[in-house]
């Protein structure tokens, strides 16, 4: 009894901590805890200084705006490092924070996977940098991402994934089907398509919890609900049972090719036809030009099937930020070049290379909206994400343990994509492990 | 000459001081110690620090508690981990007299003097020993594959559709088949060298006797490696036991099929890497740990009494 009061104390208190972050910056840590405010002055001359600056990112785009960097500072030195992404990059990162040793002094940090890091204390609050300031450059979206709804700044957005429907038009034209605009639609063009051509298939899925999410989101579904630590999952909402109606079927029926994102195999289905369509994040193009060039000019962008006929709602997949970690080394020159990729000069290098921003006057502006890019022929792409970014559903939130949920979501929903489990049942035994796990971390998890 | 013995040899020696056996004890210690420091720091204190681990929980929210044996309780009635451990044994019970009959096979086949061209046909039975397990894994898995793989060309080649290697029931098989194909030549080498140096003798022996090949085997050949055999069979259990690399690596290729707690190995490494449950992730490994250690005892007893 003591004991769990005790605990309940520590978690107040930790609540209270993380709450004044942005005015007592992580009192509690002994070293390098006293965040003094930084000012552009300081910025310059550490910069000036000079120092090495190792980064964790695997967002393409970032080499050159790296190069960029050093050619302007020619005492700092970038060094990138990209080989990792998704769950091995938070594995390595949550490692290094954890034994103290070889922590980065940036590391990208996807939206839904911030809260996880914020609330452990893993990263700076970049506040005392002067990134408050920043608040309006942004869209709202992903400015609520990095702030978690504090007055603390976790991370600096990098860019935003508005979702939108990538097809391969070489594929619908060939078969003569037409481009869906609804998900009933969509399921219809799954099957003609695989009808025409078996090794065709509407979509890759393997299982995704990030893909999941994203759907649940624009359906309608809010299964996470956080108040503090105190978290509320429930998968058996309408919006659920939408997706699970729509896409149990193609499960069912063979009609998603059962391919891992962003494996070898992946890429090549892109390429070659066997992968017909990809409904993801806005910055998407970037990793089209660099991982399937070969495809330059069978893809197109539509916007995001909707459940019912005109309704535009769509939802955000992915997006992520740059953050620097509690125990950066160079937090100055960390911060600065943060700011330089996602603030400054880099974010119109990353535009170019079809990265999409998060900052508002990009996004609205002729010139972007009005790019055309090569890689889908030609298409003013941008303004069919930046209709998807003004009608992102909004009251999403995801789990501050949503890192842990999504390592266990082929354990659980996976087993409906290659057993006789439902997509509906494997989302329950995803709910109940999130939930106990939820418990043994000390949050109150209410089902 | 006996008679020259100077007296003083004779004459009662006084007892030793202590301070002498003191220090005589000290050099001992001078010898044993870099043993004993080095024994210490990389063998005792990780155990060490896992048991002082495994006594505590630390929270998201809540920090570090010390919670006593809470851990072990929880680890004794978790499911994740009783089914892991029941798929390691299920795989240690079918994989390992497989792996081993073959092993011995080959072993006595070599033996026999019978065959030609020996030593070639040892060492490329040996060979995938010496490739990385993970290698090997990432080999079998791209041959298992129905899409761009072995498996899928073949599948194509002949309008055949061959069951799905990675599929969930099978995965377990397929993992057998690597380890199987790893570690035969291993075993098959220990069971060699222990035939190499029975006696000939016997051999001639039992010829006199009008014994045949068969009989030389069961009753000479098999007794006399009964250590080898215990020796590769406790390996073996223990190797069964610690699978990780295996579904470490197909895992990327099968994502639903292999879980996070497929084997209590990998179950641990999820538990403190993704999960960041370094205090219970150290509850399982010693919990495993010690029935590890159990059944290789028995095994060993019950190996070394019948041979006795």
């Amino acid at each position: 009894m003591r004991r769990k009061t005790s605990r309940l104390l520590r978690g107040i208190a930790l609540l209270s901590a993380l709450a004044l972050g942005a005015t007592a910056c992580g009192g509690s840590d002994d070293e390098g805890s006293d965040q003094k405010p930084v000012s552009a002055s300081d910025l310059q001359a550490a910069l000036k200084k000079g120092g090495t600056v190792t980064v964790w990112a695997w967002e393409p785009t970032l080499k050159s705006v790296a190069a960029d960097f050093e050619k302007k500072y020619p005492k700092v030195k970038i060094n990138l490092v990209s080989e990792r992404s998704g769950d091995k990059h938070y594995t390595a990162l949550s490692n290094a924070i954890e034994a103290k040793k070889g922590v980065p002094d940036v590391a990208q940090v996807e939206y839904f996977a911030l809260g996880q890091y914020a609330l452990t204390k893993g990263l700076t609050d970049l506040a005392p940098f002067g990134a408050e300031k920043l608040k309006d450059k942004y869209t709202p979206g992903p400015w609520n991402a990095v702030t978690q709804g504090s007055d603390a700044v976790w991370g600096l957005p990098m860019d935003s994934g508005p979702m939108a429907m990538f097809y391969n038009k070489k594929v619908f034209d060939k078969n003569k089907i037409a481009v869906p605009t609804t998900w009933d639609e969509y399921v219809e063009a799954a099957r003609k398509l695989h009808k025409a051509d078996p090794k065709s298939f509407i979509a890759a899925d393997a299982g995704d919890a990030g893909f999941t999410t994203s759907m649940l989101w624009q359906a309608g579904s809010r299964p996470y609900k956080v108040d503090g630590t105190k978290v509320k999952i429930d998968f058996s909402d309408a919006g659920a049972k939408k997706f699970t109606d729509t896409w149990q079927p193609l499960i069912d029926e063979k009609l998603l090719a059962p391919i891992t994102g962003w494996t070898d195999d992946w890429y090549k289905g892109l390429g070659d036809g066997t992968i017909a369509t990809l409904v993801t994040g806005a910055w998407m193009p970037a990793n089209f030009v660099t991982g399937v060039a070969n495809a330059s000019g069978d893809w197109r962008v539509a916007p995001m099937p909707a459940w019912t006929k005109g309704d535009k709602a769509t939802a955000e997949n992915g997006g992520s930020s740059l953050t620097v970690p509690e125990l950066a080394k160079n937090k100055e020159l960390a911060y600065a070049f943060a700011k330089y990729a996602n603030a400054e000069d880099g974010v119109q290098t990353r535009i170019k290379q079809g990265a999409f921003p998060a900052t508002t006057a990009e996004l609205q502006s002729q010139e972007f909206q009005n790019t055309k890019f090569e890689y889908f022929g030609g298409q003013q792409a941008n303004k069919i994400f930046a209709e998807s970014a003004a009608n992102v559903a909004d009251d999403w939130s995801y789990l501050p343990f949503q890192q842990y949920a999504n390592s266990i979501f082929n354990d659980t929903v996976g087993k409906a994509y290659v057993s006789s489990t439902k997509l509906a049942d494997g989302l329950k035994a995803w709910q109940d492990a999130s939930v106990k796990y939820g418990n043994e971390q000390g949050f109150t998890v209410e089902k | 000459m006996t008679t020259q013995q100077p007296p003083a040899a004779v004459e009662p020696r006084p007892a030793p001081p202590p301070a002498r056996r003191d220090r005589r004890s000290w050099t001992g210690w001078g010898f044993l110690g870099p043993f004993v420091a080095v024994f210490a720091l990389v063998f005792l204190a990780p155990i060490a620090y896992s048991i002082y681990l495994s006594l505590f929980r630390d929270q998201l929210i809540g920090g570090n508690t010390f919670v006593g044996l809470d851990n072990y309780t929880q680890a004794l009635q978790d499911d994740r981990f009783w089914d892991s451990l029941a798929r390691v044994s299920l795989f240690l019970v079918v994989q390992v007299p497989i792996m081993l009959g073959i092993a011995l096979l080959i072993a006595l086949a070599l033996d026999s003097g019978r065959l030609y061209g020996t030593d070639f046909f040892r060492i490329t039975i040996f060979l995938p020993y010496a490739v990385p397990a993970v290698v090997a894994t990432l080999m079998w898995g791209f041959m298992y594959g129905t899409r761009y793989g072995l498996v899928g060309d073949i599948n194509d080649a002949f309008g055949v559709t061959l069951p799905e290697p990675l599929s969930p029931d099978l995965v377990l098989a397929s993992i057998g088949n690597i380890v199987t194909w790893e570690f035969v030549g291993y075993n098959m080498l220990i069971f060699y060298s222990a035939l190499r140096v029975i006696p000939h003798s016997l051999y001639e022996a039992a010829e006199i006797d009008g014994a045949g090949q068969f009989r030389v085997i069961t009753a000479i050949k098999l007794p006399a490696i009964r250590g080898a055999l215990v020796i590769a069979t406790i390996f073996s259990i223990i190797g069964s036991f610690q699978l990780f690399n295996e579904p470490n690596i197909l895992r990327q290729l099968a994502r639903n099929a292999i879980t996070t707690d497929y084997t209590p190995n990998f179950y641990t490494y999820s538990l403190s890497f993704n999960g960041q449950q370094q205090n219970y992730s150290a509850t399982v490994a010693i919990i495993m740990g010690l029935i590890t250690m159990v059944i290789a005892y028995i095994v060993q007893l019950r190996g070394m009494r019948k041979g006795a």
